[in-house]
């Protein structure tokens, strides 16, 4: 690889290992931390003080988490370039297999067994779209991005697997994928006036996209326009849920003391609904310091994309940190009753290991930009640098 | 080239990220308005909606106040009753559903103590109703020993929990019966008037006292409040109110001395009512044969209802105060009396008995063949003379006679509390003439003067009327329930509420009766001779009365009256005694009514000897004399 370098800091081609480390987002690190730390705490207090629940698990998740986040950081983000549409492929057959097994097992299957460890290609998929599409946008210029021809090829790599975790069925992530792909288009400066189209599109065939939904789709999405449809059915987490939140209030009824929660009236409080946890334990003044936390998150990750030096890195940390808007956004919006219920966990907080291991490992791809942050990367291997 | 391509995505990019960024901020904006609404604005909704979520309120069944007798001995209490409960949710083993799990642990139970099929059944019905954690009731009234068996073995019996409950008990059981009731379950036609009631087990007074003074001894529930999950189950109490206990009743029966009554008119179907004339307590009421009030607490099976409504001696029915007979001959007083205060007659008034009375062209016979010869009133009660009684009630007339006897409290139902106490008839000529729309006849005010015919009483009403007698002719009110005294203690026995009302009758024309009573048991010719009581000091007076049941036919009469075992039980004639003691201060009065029993004097006359000598034996004042057993003296003849 033969790179122009001009500024001193680039006189080297290669980073030594300890100068990568030492230029590691430390921050960055040290806020996500404590996030993961704020939901073990809550965890805690949902396991009416018991470590054996959930926190020891989620622990070992972290921990788990932490090292590949580190590791990710660490390697060459030109190697993320090179492997993206690998990874791509990868996740893309991971996805029919469970499409294959679930036809067989009949029913729905998110899951695939490897071996030592059991995950969910799903989830491979979020990284390695917005990994593919940063390639992609990376290779072409501005003006090839803005050209229809050329966007057939992204619309395929966000609709395919789309289409494949719909079938699952997901819902969630099916409008995870779509809304970061869209994101992505946005950044990389597609033209807005195809959105505009997209959405009219969007909007006029939602009516035929209905009959595709399966029936508990269809009921959340009819207690989510009328909650008191069915308070005891359907509508019955959306309303615990929200007598949770509000009796709340502002400063909460204390570490531990949360009655809605701790009486299981919250459903699945330990993962999706745990915001509601949170908010009714600490009121309104924990869920906005939580969502504060997750502001300096985001707001870290679009510095990080706004500082890179080479195109893809800053679509790779903007892709990602945009995927981790839409996890915020999606889960508090549904524990609040602004959207229907999908099966979006509140990153970082919820139980589960499968998400927290993806998001770190974004977050490590994100940091691994920043600290590739000067690399300028050729439009097209061997290609000029700008 | 490279370099200003590089420029362009990068300054398009910056710009979109900001685009992208106000976007965002604006969707968080959203979401921290929406909070800001659910956890400020409508807080207070919330916060109550989530305490009602958690926080629900449980009745605690206050205990039963006790019934008591007047020496403040329980006639309905409470005791523990040892249950066996099964909670399903307990008895799971991996692998096995709810159903399968605790069949296994029934059957391992059945292993324990008896199980029947049914009752199997019937809980695993149950278990598909109930959220699992709620205990199903396996059996009550569990026996110590089975009770100590299941607790010996309850590591080996999953969802087995032994647990001590509260039942209603009756010392007493059949002897008193008819008076205490019985508790029952609440049924559904029952007015829910208190929440109470709608506890799962919740016993209500059926009948008796415990029906009528249910809401005394009800007292009131106290209040738990308990959080609760999602799922019902109770988490913790946050507080408690403990409810009022249910006050107690007492009864001015004497207890020892019901089971005496009862014990000694045994198998007959019979009643006897014992009253303090001075202050009307009732000491004793019995009614024979009885049945056993614990067995209405849980429910009768088919069978034992079914023996109960069939049998011809009517367990069931409290005879004391709802069974209505002809007081035959007893009533015989208030004819004397009726003849005296209405200065008919004085009591010097003599009538030849021949043996029988000839009136149009029907014949009155006395129960006497060959008649009495000459008797005076004091002559004709000692002897029980049909003949003169229907003379001077010829003389003075039906309405007369039925003006007395209303005065002594006959054809009016006594109030005692037990709402089954019935008014017997008193016929008048205007009586007839509405209810039967025919005039009176002259014959039957004789067949009234020796109280047959239309006339019938209750042995309570019986009862009074002897009180009355013997009292010197004062009104008592019978009373079963001791009112609060005077600190508003409730049932405080009192002996004398010196009645100081106007007598009904003359003391004169009283003293006539008096005579004619003491002489019935105490001289030799008296019907009741045999049944005299001979300890100086406890002597009583009495009045048998034997009433027919069935018309006598002439042909029987010719042929000679038949062997009273050779009548079928239901025709044979009732007996009836009143009595009233010590003859020298009268304290105590009795009505003995045995159904079919044959002669008043034969039969019922010593029962009502022994009940006063017993009663005179238990009275308070005398304690400490010698002990008077029963030297009973020779044989009786009526």
């Amino acid at each position: 690889m033969s790179l122009e370098l001009s500024s001193s800091r680039l006189s080297k081609v290669e980073l030594s290992f300890g100068q990568k480390v030492a230029s590691l987002n430390w921050g960055l690190i040290i806020l996500i931390c404590g996030t993961v730390g704020f939901g073990i705490a809550v965890l805690y207090s949902l396991a009416e003080g018991s470590t054996s629940t959930w926190v020891q698990q989620q622990s070992i998740r972290f921990a788990i988490g932490f090292t590949l986040m580190i590791a990710i950081a660490l390697i060459d983000v030109r190697f993320w370039l090179r492997v993206a549409y690998i990874a791509y492929g990868f996740a893309i057959v991971a996805l029919l297999a469970v499409e294959a097994a679930g036809i067989i097992g009949k029913g729905a299957q998110r899951w695939v067994d490897i071996g030592i460890i059991t995950f969910q290609p799903s989830e491979l998929m979020k990284i390695a779209l917005v990994m593919a599409l940063a390639r992609f946008f990376h290779e072409h210029t501005l003006e090839e991005a803005q050209k229809v021809r050329t966007l057939a090829v992204p619309a395929l790599l966000i609709l395919v697997p789309a289409a494949l975790v719909l079938q699952q069925p997901d819902l969630g992530t099916a409008a995870m994928l779509l809304l970061v792909g869209g994101a992505i288009l946005l950044l990389v400066g597609v033209k807005l006036r195809w959105f505009a189209l997209l959405i009219a599109l969007g909007a006029g065939a939602l009516p035929f996209g209905w009959n595709f939904l399966h029936d508990y789709q269809k009921d959340r999405i009819l207690t989510f326009m009328d909650p008191e449809r069915d308070p005891l059915g359907a509508g019955y987490h959306i309303l615990q849920s929200k007598i949770a939140l509000g009796s709340g209030g502002v400063f909460g009824r204390g570490y531990m003391e949360g009655t809605q929660s701790h009486l299981n009236f919250l459903p699945e409080m330990q993962t999706d609904f745990i915001f509601t946890t949170l908010a009714e334990e600490f009121g309104l003044v924990g869920a906005l310091v939580l969502i504060g936390l997750y502001v300096l998150l985001i707001a870290y990750g679009a510095a990080i994309a706004l500082r890179s030096r080479n195109h893809f890195g800053r679509i790779l940390a903007a892709g990602i940190t945009s995927m981790f808007f839409c996890y915020v956004f999606i889960n508090i919006a549904m524990v609040t009753g602004v959207l229907p219920v999908v099966g979006v966990p509140l990153p970082l907080i919820s139980y589960g290991g499968t998400a927290l291991v993806t998001l770190m490992c974004g977050f490590g791809l994100v940091i691994s930009v920043y600290v590739h942050r000067d690399i300028r990367i050729p439009r097209r291997p061997g290609g000029p640098v700008a | 080239m490279e370099r200003q391509r590089e420029q362009g995505r990068y300054k398009t990019f910056v710009r979109r990220t900001v685009l992208v960024g106000g976007a965002q901020t604006a969707l968080l904006s959203i979401l921290v308005g929406r909070l800001y609404y659910l956890q400020v604005v409508r807080s207070e909704q919330y916060r109550m909606l989530a305490d009602e979520n958690r926080i629900s309120l449980r009745l605690l069944a206050p205990p039963r106040g006790f019934i008591l007798d007047r020496n403040g001995d329980t006639l309905a209490g409470n005791s523990q009753n040892y249950r066996i409960l099964l909670v399903p949710e307990q008895t799971k083993t991996p692998g096995m559903t709810t159903k399968q799990s605790v069949d296994r642990t029934l059957q391992d139970l059945a292993k324990v103590i008896p199980l029947a099929d049914y009752e199997r059944q019937r809980i695993l019905r149950e278990v598909g109703r109930k959220r699992e954690f709620l205990p199903i009731t396996v059996a009550e009234n569990v026996t110590w020993e089975d009770f100590s068996r299941i607790n010996v073995n309850a590591p080996d019996l999953p969802g087995i929990v032994p647990d001590v409950g509260e039942t209603r008990n009756y010392p007493l059981g059949p002897t008193l019966a008819h008076v205490v009731g019985y508790v029952a379950a609440v049924a559904d036609g029952d007015v829910i008037d208190d929440p109470v009631l709608e506890l799962p087990g919740f016993k209500i007074g059926r009948a008796g006292i415990e029906r009528s003074s249910d809401l005394m001894l009800r007292g009131k529930a106290g209040t738990s409040h308990v959080e609760v999950n999602a799922h019902g189950r109770v988490i913790r109490e946050l507080d408690r109110l403990e409810g009022r206990q249910g006050q107690d009743v007492f009864l001015t029966i004497d207890g020892p001395l019901q089971q005496f009554v009862t014990d000694r008119l045994g198998a007959e179907a019979a009643s006897a009512v014992v009253m303090d004339v001075v202050t009307g307590d009732i000491l004793a009421m019995a009614s024979t044969p009885s049945f056993d009030p614990i067995n209405f607490t849980y429910g009768l099976s088919k069978d034992q209802w079914d023996a109960l409504v069939t049998n011809q001696r009517k367990p069931l029915i409290n005879k004391a105060v709802s069974g209505q007979y002809p007081p035959g001959s007893t009533f015989k007083p208030m004819v004397a009396l009726a003849a005296l205060e209405s200065n008919v007659v004085g009591s010097d008034h003599k009538v030849f008995c021949p043996g029988q009375m000839e009136l149009g062209d029907r014949i009155f016979h006395c129960w006497k063949k060959g008649g009495h010869g000459n008797l005076d009133m004091a002559g004709a009660l000692e002897q029980s003379c049909d003949v003169y009684f229907y003379d001077i009630a010829r003389r003075i007339g039906i309405d007369r006679i039925a003006e007395m006897a209303k005065r002594f409290g006959l054809g009016t139902a006594p109030n005692l509390g037990l709402g089954t106490e019935r008014p017997g008839l008193i016929p008048t000529r205007e009586w007839k003439q509405s209810k039967l729309g025919q005039s009176w006849q002259a014959g039957e005010t004789l067949i009234a003067g020796i109280g047959q015919g239309f006339i019938t009483a209750t042995p309570l009403q019986l009862a009074r009327m002897c009180a009355q007698l013997a009292n010197g002719g004062k009104q008592v009110t019978p009373r079963l329930v001791l009112p609060p005294d005077d600190d508003g203690r409730v049932g405080t026995p009192t002996l004398d509420t010196a009645d100081q009302a106007k007598p009904l009758v003359l003391p004169q024309n009283l003293a006539v009766v008096h005579e004619g009573m003491f002489r019935v048991v105490n001289s030799s010719r008296g019907t009741a001779y045999a049944a005299r009581i001979v300890q100086k000091g406890l002597e009583m007076a009495g009045k048998s009365g034997t009433s027919q049941v069935k018309g006598i036919t002439l042909a029987e009469r010719e042929e000679g009256l038949p062997n009273i075992n050779n009548v079928p039980w239901e025709e044979r004639e009732h007996a009836v005694f009143i009595a009233f003691a010590p003859v020298g201060n009268p304290r105590y009065a009795i009505a003995v009514l045995v159904e079919h029993g044959g002669g008043g004097s034969s039969v019922s006359g010593p029962i009502a000897r022994d009940v006063l000598r017993e009663v005179q034996r238990r009275d308070p004042a005398r304690k400490g004399r010698k002990q008077l057993a029963g030297d009973n003296p020779p044989g009786a003849r009526g």
